[in-house]
């Protein structure tokens, strides 16, 4: 079934719109497909306009506007149970595309063609409105796990050793400021901490907040740190000699940290464990 | 310096964490400074199949035409630079091979295939792409994309309709609006770029940039750009970790040097010889 608008007034549902053309209009003249006849809504009000499983609103210069979910809006690419207020009117909009398609099917390379030449999996219903050529659909969900903000994170790259003078603040060469993440790791239980234990920088902490945090001197040796849903792993980027993880070379291969590992890099050595 | 060794090349595929196989097909030829990258659809094996001739007809067809001649040289029909010009004649026959191939065997109906090509040459570089499959550029600190996806939501962004966060939430996302293969002709976008020593190019299906967030790409290819296999296995691995759901693969190339093309006297006499 295709998404729909229900409209009610006070609590009471007035009547149900199903959103089956490209384009719905809403307002109080008769030639509209949803009419509210009240003088608090214009003419012509506003539109939905679906495109297969998408639908936004958007509001036609109207006198008195409208709001969704309490806001304000000109333009509004509907969610699942938005509420559309115009005047005393509400329009509910419920889509239950997610549950009717199984995940298998929304990650399923399609191809969809505008023209009508072969029957294939343009859903009932959904005329593409593109004058040309074909269509591939891959209908994905929301790829990026919801919880991972900070995995879109920046990351920290800090030199060890040559910076006598410079604090660990000043060494971070980040690509943005560290700051900017906007996460902060007190949601997690621990942070993992990488402390130097020799050299200038000796007591040093820099925190594994990053996806990837790079340690070295660029050019001499350089390894990464990446942190994975299952663990810390550090691994060789570059420099003739690889770092040592307690006292024994890494391979070409990523090594997983555990708890008080010592590393040593450049000739500074550096412990990694869990704060907090 | 000569092509093959301004390059650095390397590519990596992988079926992800949920497909049981992988429809991407990759192919590098250093030695003409060319990469190909397409992510196949279709039932069966059928996308695999598709983006299988794509790669392999315009991998080889354009490295067996330079060969004996230069992608300077201005093509007879149509007086674009010969590296244009084979960019985009060889997406055009990849285009008619996967289409016949369609036409003429039932179990292939309806397949199709992204596409992004990139020929490196005389300090520049000529992209051409079909789909949603895309080539990113690092350059310095700043990572671009330099292709511009044909897919349904792409052109609801352009046109305003929908904004970039939005985006995130469509239910239309890779609906592409042009693919290798679906109809007799395929227009492909190509494009000429100028390259600078240090930039580094990934091309990739959007197994990961659907994944992976454009900064988390850009970390980490600045990050590793000293050791590619390694960019690309964490490129790889992140989409991965962050639920894998199509095949993802990349291609990622170095550029170490400069790399004009021989114009003088002495080498228009020794192309005479060759000839």
């Amino acid at each position: 079934m295709a998404a729909k608008l229900i409209l009610s007034m006070d609590g009471g549902i007035i009547k149900e719109y199903p959103l089956n053309k490209e384009r719905i209009t809403i307002g109080r003249k008769a030639h509209n497909d949803i009419i509210i006849d009240n003088l608090a809504v214009s003419g012509e009000h506003a539109a939905v306009v679906t495109i297969l499983n998408d639908s936004f609103l958007e509001d036609l210069d109207s006198t008195n506007g409208l709001e969704v979910n309490g806001k304000p809006a000109k333009k509004h690419f509907l969610q699942n149970n938005d509420v559309i207020e115009i005047g005393k009117y509400k329009l509910k909009y419920i889509t239950d595309q997610i549950t009717q398609t199984t995940p298998e099917d929304f990650e399923r390379t399609m191809v969809l063609r505008a023209p009508a030449k072969k029957e294939e999996v343009v859903p009932a219903g959904n005329k593409p409105a593109e004058p040309q050529g074909a269509t591939k659909v891959q209908p994905g969900g929301k790829p990026v796990k919801e919880d991972a903000p900070d995995s879109t994170g920046k990351f920290d790259s800090f030199k060890v050793g040559q910076a006598t003078t410079q604090t660990f603040a000043q060494t971070n060469p980040g690509i943005k400021s560290p700051t900017s993440g906007g996460t902060k790791p007190s949601e997690q239980k621990q942070v993992a901490v990488v402390q130097v234990l020799t050299g200038p920088n000796a007591g040093k902490e820099l925190e594994l907040v990053k996806n990837l945090t790079t340690l070295g001197k660029p050019g001499l040796q350089v390894a990464v740190i990446t942190r994975r849903p299952h663990g810390f792993f550090i691994t060789h980027v570059e420099g003739e000699n690889f770092p040592l993880v307690n006292g024994r070379a890494l391979t070409n291969q990523a090594h997983q940290l555990n708890e008080h590992d010592v590393i040593e890099l450049a000739g500074i050595k550096m412990e990694f464990y869990f704060k907090g | 310096m000569k092509i093959a060794e301004a390059l650095e090349l390397f590519s990596q595929t992988d079926p992800g964490m949920v497909r049981s196989h992988n429809e991407d097909s990759v192919a590098c030829e250093p030695v003409c400074g060319l990469a190909v990258l397409a992510d196949g659809m279709g039932g069966y094996n059928a996308g695999e199949v598709a983006s299988g001739i794509a790669v392999s007809v315009v991998a080889t067809e354009v490295s067996h035409r330079l060969l004996n001649s230069s992608p300077v040289e201005i093509s007879e029909n149509g007086g674009e630079e010969l590296g244009v010009a084979l960019l985009r004649e060889n997406i055009q026959k990849a285009n008619a091979s996967i289409f016949h191939a369609a036409q003429s065997q039932p179990q292939y109906a309806g397949m199709g295939t992204t596409i992004v090509s990139a020929l490196f040459y005389d300090n520049r570089v000529a992209v051409g792409h079909v789909g949603d499959s895309r080539m990113y550029r690092l350059r310095g600190e700043n990572l671009e994309s330099i292709t511009h996806d044909h897919s349904l939501l792409q052109e609801q962004l352009d046109s305003g309709m929908i904004s970039l966060e939005d985006a995130r939430m469509s239910k239309n996302k890779n609906l592409v609006t042009r693919a290798v293969g679906i109809d007799a002709h395929v227009d492909s976008e190509i494009h000429v770029h100028d390259v600078l020593v240090g930039d580094i190019y990934l091309l990739c299906s959007d197994g990961l940039n659907d994944m992976v967030e454009d900064d988390d790409i850009q970390t980490t290819l600045f990050a590793l750009q000293g050791n590619l296999p390694l960019a690309a296995s964490q490129l790889i691995q992140m989409a991965n970790d962050n639920g894998g759901r199509d095949n993802v693969s990349v291609i990622l190339v170095k550029v170490k040097g400069r790399f004009s093309v021989p114009r003088g006297l002495l080498a228009r006499i020794l192309n005479w010889f060759k000839k």
